[in-house]
């Protein structure tokens, strides 16, 4: 990593709101081509700390560089040189297709504004609806527009945020193909998410709660830094199993995957005599197994299951 | 079945959004206070106090005596006594004085003699509502001045006729038309309502749909967001102005008398202040709906206060301050004085200065306001 060029490289960024402190002492390090996913429960300053690095919020402190730029000083330059995906559609529903891509190619200051355009709509396989209104399009092709919109001008730089929220499985696989595709190329990704499928999209994962960085790691360390443990149970009445692992002691995953139920925990002999439970059930059985990401995420997702009370905004 | 919970739920739910809406609730507040404060003390369709130039070419106890007569008289505020020839015009012209009362040379001579010298009542008529009270009121100041020297006089001159001639001018629109205001005024008051109302959405319709992030995200300036979103409506000020001027000469039969390089040039500067005006207000609502109240409460004081409805010298001096800082009063005169009195650009630079001044405040204060993040 550290021979890698740095395209976000900041330290302490901190926000507050009123008394509020959203984002704490943030410190990120992303190289060039990482897809890097921030995860964390609502309120928890993802989206926070998003704008922080593309200029749309000022810091109250820390300091650093993003594209090479300094974030407190840049931030026109950096604007300039990144594509923000903003949680909820901000392109202009009154505004058609084409004229929405227009409207940008032309803020940027691109040239060849015209061909580029031209050039996404064929990307997007919206050539022959450009004349439509943006407003009329559906979710998943709302999305598909953002994401053409924020990379018209070539950034460098790719902040989404929540980028899938509210998008089908089938679209938000395309979508995450398209992020793979960037990546290879060299653009780095910064997405914050809900989604487990998406996060385990990302190479390197930053788990956030409170506005503090809780975890930061490759994704393929995760589990074990989160160190779960983990049972597979078998049964010929699932829903009863579940009813009797659910709130066990020990039990911090419980997630269905299919016709089998994951029952993840940290202490495994808690785990064990939880899973004790299911016994004299039909079919009853349970397999010791190695949690992977999902679990791990699950975990993570339902540690801090929302911010809002206590001390996030 | 109505029911009564329900009823009570919805009421009780906008209690709660009016409260939070603290905006929409202060303006409810604030309109009816302000409309008594404006019909209640600073309106008076019976102007009195106008202000008035005494053009004396003649001097003696006669003269005196009228001049301190007019001193008591509450319907003409004598602020300049005028020794020059054709100050006194001058001053009518350019709009700091409604009334210009001459008294003839030689005039205490033709007094005596019984010569029935000739004073002149010279009012701006181009507020014929301003002007009548004062107009009706010229001969009884006049005859009131001189009822002491009359006493005094020989018996020969005593009784009808008076011994002096008073002269009424209804400078600027000599039958009293009332459209002759009206319709002038009508321009600045359509200008201020249409275009700071489009302009207050510029930015709120953006904050409501959720597109200021995206256009804030680019590396677009705030002074290019102001200058590109309240261009497009330069052009419909510029079609209003030409459908009211037109309306004007060919409907009404206005005369334009002055020169239409210096109109040209102040509603240029109004359509700009208006825009700014606008464009500010939607850097302070946090929605549409706040946007059109507070356009409301800019357009109440435009039409009261600014001279358009009711006469600008006969109000209090609070609201004449409240006036003078609304681009409408400024522009109203403006009109008047080239479409009306022949004006030209160095008659009119009192207004446009302050003019000027409105806009370079709102457009500083709208670029202060706006801001390149979402903080």
């Amino acid at each position: 990593m550290a021979d890698r060029e740095l395209v976000i490289d900041v330290r302490g960024l901190t926000k507050r709101f009123g008394d509020k402190t959203v984002v704490d002492h943030f410190d990120l390090a992303a190289p060039r081509g990482l897809i890097y996913g921030f995860l964390g429960p609502n309120g928890s300053g993802k989206t926070t700390t998003i704008r922080m690095v593309c200029g749309l919020l000022r810091p109250d402190a820390g300091s650093g560089t993003c594209l090479g730029y300094d974030v407190l000083a840049e931030s026109r330059k950096i604007k300039a040189r990144v594509g923000y995906m903003t949680q909820r559609f901000s392109l202009y529903e009154d505004l058609s297709i084409r004229e929405n891509l227009e409207f940008f190619v032309r803020l940027y200051g691109m040239d060849r504004g015209r061909r580029r355009v031209d050039a996404a709509l064929a990307e997007l396989g919206l050539s022959g609806r450009a004349k439509q209104l943006a407003g009329r399009l559906s979710g998943g092709w709302k999305q598909r527009l953002a994401l053409a919109a924020c990379m018209i001008h070539e950034p460098e730089l790719l902040l989404l945020d929540e980028p899938t929220a509210g998008v089908d499985p089938k679209a938000r696989r395309d979508f995450w193909d398209a992020i793979r595709q960037y990546a290879a190329q060299g653009v780095t990704t910064l997405v914050s998410t809900h989604y487990m499928d998406e996060a385990v999209q990302c190479d390197r994962i930053a788990y956030i709660a409170y506005g503090k960085k809780l975890i930061d790691a490759p994704s393929r360390d995760i589990p074990s830094q989160v160190g779960l443990k983990g049972f597979k149970v078998h049964a010929d009445d699932l829903d009863e199993a579940e009813r009797r692992l659910k709130g066990a002691p020990g039990v911090e995953v419980l997630a269905r995957f299919g016709v089998v139920i994951h029952v993840c925990g940290r202490d495994v002999r808690a785990l064990a005599r939880a899973v004790e439970r299911i016994r004299g059930l039909e079919g009853g059985r349970a397999d010791r197994f190695e949690p992977g990401l999902e679990e791990a995420f699950i975990f993570l997702m339902s540690e801090v299951a929302d911010n809002f009370n206590g001390a996030g905004p | 079945m109505i029911s009564l919970s329900r009823i009570l739920a919805v009421f009780a739910k906008e209690l709660v959004q009016m409260r939070r809406d603290r905006l929409t609730f202060a303006i409810m507040i604030m309109v009816p206070i302000m409309q008594l404060a404006l019909f209640g003390f600073a309106i008076d369709t019976d102007p009195r106090h106008l202000p008035t130039a005494v053009e004396l070419k003649d001097d003696g106890p006669l003269t005196r005596s009228f001049l301190a007569s007019l001193r008591q008289s509450a319907y003409v505020d004598i602020v300049t006594i005028a020794r020059r020839e054709g100050e006194g015009e001058r001053l009518l012209r350019a709009g700091k004085i409604s009334f210009l009362i001459v008294v003839p040379e030689n005039f205490e001579r033709d007094f005596v003699r019984g010569a029935r010298p000739e004073i002149l009542f010279a009012a701006d008529a181009t507020d014929p509502v301003a002007s009548s009270g004062a107009i009706a009121a010229a001969r009884e100041i006049a005859a009131r001045a001189f009822a002491p020297e009359l006493d005094r006089l020989p018996t020969r001159l005593r009784g009808a006729p008076a011994p002096f001639e008073i002269i009424v001018h209804r400078r600027y629109n000599p039958a009293g038309v009332t459209a002759f205001n009206i319709v002038p005024g009508l321009l600045g008051v359509i200008l201020t309502m249409t275009l700071i109302m489009i302009t207050s959405i510029a930015l709120t319709r953006e904050n409501e749909r959720g597109t200021i992030e995206a256009l804030l995200s680019t590396p677009v300036l705030p002074v290019e967001v102001m200058i590109g979103k309240t261009t497009p409506y330069i052009l419909v000020g510029v079609i209003q102005t030409a459908i009211v001027l037109g309306a004007a000469a060919h409907v009404f039969r206005i005369p334009f008398e002055g020169a239409p390089g210096a109109f040209a040039l102040a509603a240029a500067l109004f359509i700009f202040t208006n825009l700014m005006l606008g464009y500010m207000i939607s850097t302070v609502a946090k929605t549409q709906m706040q946007a059109m109240q507070m356009t409301f409460f800019v357009f109440l004081p435009s039409i009261l206060l600014s001279g358009f409805m009711f006469p600008f010298a006969a109000m209090p001096g609070w609201a004449q301050a409240i006036g003078q800082c609304l681009p409408i009063t400024h522009f109203l005169r403006i009109v008047r004085e080239v479409m009306l009195k022949g004006a030209g650009l160095a008659d009119i630079t009192g207004d446009l200065v302050p003019l000027a001044v409105i806009f370079a405040v709102l457009a500083v204060a709208a670029l202060t306001r706006f801001r390149r993040t979402l903080d």
